[in-house]
């Protein structure tokens, strides 16, 4: 995306890091929280630094996912529609739907 | 259902008669009233009259139980064209549109106007999904009314004050409705110059007293907006969301939920999720309707009728 060739813009040893978890070998496993009858089917999900989570509304009803500190946000989802994130920063994220706000749910990243 | 004055009532009205005497009957209430009373008085400016309110059509859903919400918002337009008293005009509580698009917005104009009334709006959480965040609403809704805010907005039509309010909006994580600080203080400067005896009708579509918290279906902070209503005589609160008609009286204060016109929705925690409830076609209009409200001077209970679609 920023980097086509991150060896021209700048060789050091923080852009050599960059382009490996660009390339993904380090990128962790994805992860996926699926929206079911009103609920994040993960109430809490912990993941290493750098997953990207996707979250996947199963309900005949939208809904969307909404950090509480507001770092990430999606468009409504309608039935079967996805948002992901990728977390790159360790730390608990708070998030719920702006819809429903009785729906919670939390990311640990770590 | 229509109630017949008792043969005491009626004779002691026909006591009365000559010496100046008001007899109303509406909405299966009858009142009488001496012309020389205070109550005469007030009664003079004002009459009986009746409005409808539609709720949570959701134009756009089209998924099971019902795959046409347009068909049958259109269907519930039609039986009040076909309504035999003309009502003054109809209030829709909300979740007009299922995501807020521009087209559904257009198309459940369309299908209203058929109505020929004035139609008030309060908007639902699905009206407040355009990427501006309730703006397309307040674009196409807010001008008519002078409303202030998000939205929120109140008017006077023969002696009843209406308050239309907002709990869609600033939705906090792990809450319910909300109105938010803004419109409460608004809300308080609204009903500040009114006397304890004007008949007040309030209508938002979240309902306003905690139907079931584990579905978010209640107002935060509704207790604040009772609190400034509390020294009313007459307090009616009608609103939607919940697809199914509940009610409940506290005080002066009478709460109705509204059955939807798209799909219904299931019993307070009878179910794995508020979601909709999957109903055989052929029973889909027993679950919708319209409301019917009427207000007769002088009673301080709006007489409230339920209609099903069927």
């Amino acid at each position: 995306m920023l980097f086509r060739n991150p060896i021209r813009c700048a060789p050091s040893a923080a852009v050599a890091a960059l382009a490996a978890v660009t390339l993904g070998a380090a990128a962790p496993a994805p992860s996926v929280i699926k929206i079911d009858n009103f609920t994040f089917n993960a109430a809490e999900t912990t993941v290493p630094v750098g997953t990207t989570v996707t979250w996947v509304n199963n309900d005949d009803i939208p809904h969307t996912v909404v950090a509480t500190d507001k770092s990430f946000k999606s468009k409504v989802l309608d039935t079967d529609e996805k948002f992901s994130f990728t977390f790159t920063k360790a730390g608990t994220f708070d998030y719920f739907c702006s819809i429903h706000p009785h729906m919670t749910g939390k990311v640990v990243v770590r | 259902m229509e109630q017949a004055p008792n043969r005491r009532r009626v004779l002691e009205c026909m006591g009365w008669a000559g010496t100046g005497l008001v007899w109303t009957m509406a909405g299966g209430v009858a009142s009488s009233a001496m012309l020389d009373t205070a109550q005469a008085a007030t009664r003079a400016k004002t009459k009986p009259f009746t409005f409808l309110q539609v709720s949570d059509s959701h134009i756009g859903f089209t998924k099971d139980p019902n795959p046409d919400a347009r068909a049958t918002f259109r269907e519930a337009v039609a039986k009040i064209k076909a309504m035999p008293v003309k009502p003054d005009f109809i209030i829709h509580t909300g979740d007009i549109t299922q995501l807020s698009k521009d087209q559904e917005f257009d198309d459940a104009d369309q299908i209203i106007k058929e109505a020929g009334l004035t139609v008030f709006h309060v908007p639902g959480e699905h009206d407040m999904l355009d990427e501006g965040n309730g703006k397309a609403y307040l674009d196409r809704y807010g001008k008519a009314t002078g409303a202030q805010g998000d939205g929120w907005y109140s008017f006077d039509h023969d002696g009843v004050h209406f308050v239309g309010l907002i709990n869609v909006k600033q939705l906090k994580a792990g809450g319910m409705g909300h109105f938010g600080d803004d419109q409460l203080a608004w809300l308080k400067k609204d009903l500040a110059g009114k006397s304890a005896s004007t008949p007040i009708v309030v209508f938002t579509h979240v309902p306003m007293w905690v139907v079931y918290q584990q579905w978010g279906w209640g107002t935060d902070d509704a207790q604040a907006a009772l609190a400034m209503l509390a020294r009313f005589g007459s307090v009616t609160v009608l609103n939607g969301h919940i697809h199914q008609v509940l009610q409940k009286t506290e005080g002066h204060v009478a709460f109705h939920t509204a059955r939807s016109t798209a799909f219904p929705q299931p019993a307070p925690g009878s179910a794995p999720s508020p979601g909709p409830m999957k109903v055989p076609a052929g029973e889909l209009r027993d679950t919708l309707g319209v409301r019917t409200v009427t207000y007769a001077p002088g009673t301080e209970t709006l007489a409230v009728v339920d209609a099903k679609l069927a």
